[in-house]
């Protein structure tokens, strides 16, 4: 297939998946049309974790914590101002993601591969403990709960969200999102973190201030990874601590890794399967799915390590 | 205040040396064979379940310590070779996820078999000492002190005797190892036993001081990954001094805040080592 | 004893070996002459196991081998001596040979047999016994890599540029092991780019070239007429 023949199928392509998203609240029953929305909130999550994990090849159980603080942030706003106002809740919660992002990011360009993935894990675990124990402020075990606050626009409207239009809204900022991720890995800038995760030392030799990248790339997840936990808390008008445990970062690599590392889509896929799954195995296991859902995951780190995206790839290019 | 800070002094010791168990297990693990082993909280948690079920069964808990660390160590050894020998010569980092995988299928595991409600144990000697004015249980000075123990015959037996050195000659160059006929993915799981094993030993020794549940090893691995980092990776004695380090300092800390937000000790050591020494607290800075 | 037929070996994607055959006898010294990068060493590494080769067969003492792990081939009979040596630095030399020496079905009387005789063979190995591998010096490694190899009491020792670096006086050293090995019974396969020193010990020389064997002779017609060792060693 030539260049802009393949384009064409892929924005064909896209365009149908949007076009079936779109739809899909008004025809699924209430439980799938949550389902639906809870698969494109995870899927920013993924998506902001690929940039590091599969683009530049830093592997971060830390998404949690930034997840974490866009939830408590849009929380935040909308306790604390009245009229609880949408956009400041983004805004909110965006800075208090990005505050951790540039944290994290002064220790990305120190540490390397394992102590790096470590180091994120134990800061995911410091959040989790703040704001398990700073019950004043965060609620402690039992969260925050807020309303949800209406979409507005400045001066003009002011409509409360229905469960349709706020998937419509998570679609598109999720959509949007992938778009802007896709145009910055598709970048010079991308193929530069690309050749960071493949050769480190020889980027910096060919004269690329590493460290730079790295810090972008990180503000860059926590960012996204941040706006999924503000679209969470908009949705479930709740913030718990449960979201900031590591565990959830785990998730997310689990993501990341089912579905298929450094292609945007692969996670988002990834974050589909593993749901899915998971409401499969709970019909027959109850709590205990994570034990055949770990299993799957363990075999597939083994034996299928590009993931669902790149097994079909190969299937398809044979 | 005196006898006060005198406890928290033998508890932090106490409590420092279990972690020196599990770290070490856990830095011998990295050191050897280069895998970041994501499973052993669950290793240890379950060491700890199959003690209880051997001291319930049998009431001795000397019993239950050691068939707790030999069925963990056949569970490692098991683990390994299914799943951590086909990813030999890989990227490191997916033996970090392998290991995800498997903690979380044990850990789910034990919800399973043994439900969400803690269990205890009763620990052997239940007597305390009289020290200055103060009560001390004996346990948690036979505890310290089995540890230190273990450790030391792992110390030895690494120094002295055959397999301690096909373990090392291993660790230095895997490959000429093998072109001296030296079994080296045998020798990989022998020490994935060995750690599994002081991992499901220092739970069984710690089950007492705390409940026996499902989630126990989250705490500890995090704790040992910490100490592990900070003591520096591979390095046996780093780690045993960092886990005193950090388990006084915790001890110390809770005097003043609660035990959830003791924890964060831990964590800033941590973050103090990677800012100025991030080769490990008691390594040499390369230059 | 040993047969390597037509075996083609891969770096990546570098084709290295393009079809390399050459068989050893027993007790037989065989020289493996070549420059630079033809893939001299490659071809131990891929008779010992250490690459797999994608083409091609290896046969030892009747055994297909082609693909079998290192260790299985320590244990069969075949020792390796590697192009940098690799002792194991941070173990003493004592411990170095015992790694060689620590085999299943060895009484320790014979361990002691072997040690005392790798002792009197490598009087320096002796004096510094307890002293670690990495302090030795590049000479003393040397000697070191090949005792060690020795106490597998190998069939055949593969033998990958033993004077590189070395001073005169141990390159003298080495020809005297190598003939002591041969008076043994132990096979060699011997690369090296020291000329006169192969044709002084082998009896039979490969040559290679881009990774293929391009000439193959017995090493006294070598002797008497070595045009075709300037030819392709340009030396």
């Amino acid at each position: 297939m030539t260049a802009p023949r393949a384009a064409t199928a892929y924005w064909i392509g896209f365009g149908a998946v949007l076009a079936l998203l779109i739809a899909a609240p008004l025809v699924l029953p209430e439980f799938w049309r949550r389902f639906v929305t809870e698969i494109l909130i995870w899927g920013l999550l993924a998506m902001s974790s690929d940039i590091l994990i599969g683009y530049t090849g830093m592997i971060s159980f830390g998404h949690s914590a930034f997840f974490g603080l866009g939830m408590y942030g849009a929380a935040a706003a909308l306790l604390t101002v009245r009229p609880p106002n949408l956009w400041l809740a983004l805004l909110y919660g965006l800075i208090g993601a990005g505050v951790i992002a540039a944290f994290v990011a002064y220790f990305a360009t120190r540490l390397r591969d394992i102590y790096f993935a470590i180091t994120t894990l134990v800061f995911s675990q410091i959040f989790y403990v703040i704001i398990f124990t700073w019950t004043e402020v965060t609620g402690g075990e039992n969260g925050l709960t807020f309303r949800q606050p209406p979409f507005s626009v400045p001066a003009v409207l002011s409509v409360p969200f229905t469960p349709v239009t706020l998937h419509w809204f998570v679609l598109a900022v999720v959509a949007l999102s992938y778009l802007i991720l896709r145009r910055v890995t598709q970048s010079p800038f991308g193929m530069v973190l690309q050749s960071i995760r493949e050769n480190e030392p020889r980027t910096r030799a060919i004269g690329y201030h590493v460290e730079r990248y790295k810090i972008v790339a990180v503000m860059l997840s926590g960012l996204f990874a941040g706006l999924a936990g503000v679209l969470y808390a908009l949705q479930n008008k709740f913030a718990a601590p449960d979201f900031v445990f590591f565990l959830v970062s785990g998730e997310v690599v689990i993501f990341n890794v089912m579905g298929g590392m450094g292609t945007l889509v692969g996670p988002v896929a990834g974050a589909a399967f593993f749901l899915l799954l998971r409401e499969v195995f709970s019909r027959f296991f109850t709590e205990y799915y994570l034990i055949p859902v770990g299993v799957i995951f363990t075999l597939m780190v083994v034996f299928m390590p590009q993931g669902l995206l790149g097994f079909l790839r190969r299937r398809l290019n044979q | 205040m005196a006898e006060q800070l005198l406890i928290q002094l033998l508890i932090g010791l106490s409590s420092g040396m279990i972690l020196a168990l599990v770290a070490s297990g856990l830095t011998l693990i990295f050191g050897i064979m280069d895998v970041v082993n994501f499973a052993h909280g669950e290793l240890f948690m379950l060491g700890a379940y199959v003690g209880t079920t051997v001291l319930v069964a049998t009431g001795s808990f000397w019993l239950a310590l050691l068939v707790a660390s030999v069925t963990i160590a056949l569970l490692g050894a098991g683990l390994h070779i299914t799943t951590l020998r086909p990813l030999l010569g890989r990227d490191p980092l997916t033996t970090i996820l392998a290991t995800f995988g498997l903690s979380l299928v044990l850990q789910n595991y034990a919800l399973w078999q043994y439900g969400p409600v803690a269990r205890k144990i009763q620990e052997p000697i239940t007597s305390q000492f009289q020290f200055f004015h103060i009560q001390f249980p004996w346990y948690r000075i036979v505890i310290a002190l089995l540890s230190a123990a273990i450790i030391g015959a792992l110390w030895l037996f690494l120094k002295y005797g055959k397999y301690g050195i096909w373990i090392r000659a291993t660790t230095q160059d895997r490959i000429m190892a093998s072109a001296m006929g030296i079994p080296v993915p045998l020798v990989h799981t022998a020490v994935f036993a060995i750690g599994s094993a002081m991992a499901a030993a220092s739970g069984v020794l710690f089950g007492p001081l705390v409940g026996v549940n499902h989630a126990m090893g989250l705490d500890w691995i995090l704790k040992a990954f910490i100490v592990v980092v900070v003591g520096g990776m591979g390095n046996l004695a780093g780690s045993i001094l960092a886990s005193l380090l950090v388990s006084l300092l915790e001890a110390f800390a809770s005097l003043w805040v609660s035990p959830a937000q003791a924890v964060i000790v831990s964590f800033v050591v941590l973050i103090l080592t990677l800012l100025f020494r991030p080769t490990g607290l008691f390594v040499p800075t390369p230059k | 004893m040993l047969t390597v037929e037509a075996i083609h070996t891969y770096y990546g994607k570098s084709h290295i070996l393009h079809g390399v055959s050459l068989e050893v006898s027993p007790g037989e010294v065989v020289g493996l002459l070549g420059r630079n990068g033809v893939g001299k060493s490659t071809t131990l590494k891929t008779i010992m196991g250490l690459i797999h080769p994608t083409e091609g067969r290896i046969v030892f003492e009747g055994q297909p081998i082609t693909r079998t792990v290192p260790h299985r081939l320590a244990r069969l009979g075949i020792g390796y001596v590697p192009e940098d040596r690799r002792i194991f630095r941070l173990l003493t030399v004592l411990e170095n040979l015992r790694t060689g020496l620590d085999r299943n079905g060895v009484t320790e009387e014979r361990k002691k047999v072997l040690l005392d005789k790798v002792y009197q063979y490598f009087p320096v190995l002796a004096e510094r016994r307890y002293q670690a591998g990495g302090t030795l010096s590049g000479g003393e490694q040397q000697m070191l890599a090949i005792a060690r190899a020795m106490m597998l009491e190998p069939k055949i020792i593969l033998l990958d540029e033993p004077t590189e670096g070395l001073m005169p006086k141990m390159v003298t050293q080495i020809r005297e092991i190598i003939t002591l090995l041969h008076q043994e019974g132990v096979a060699i396969l011997l690369v090296e780019q020291n000329v006169p020193l192969t044709l002084a010990v082998s009896s039979r020389i490969y040559i290679m070239e881009k990774g293929v064997v391009r000439h193959h002779a017995t090493a006294a017609a070598l002797r008497s007429d070595d045009s075709v060792i300037h030819q392709y060693l340009g030396v």
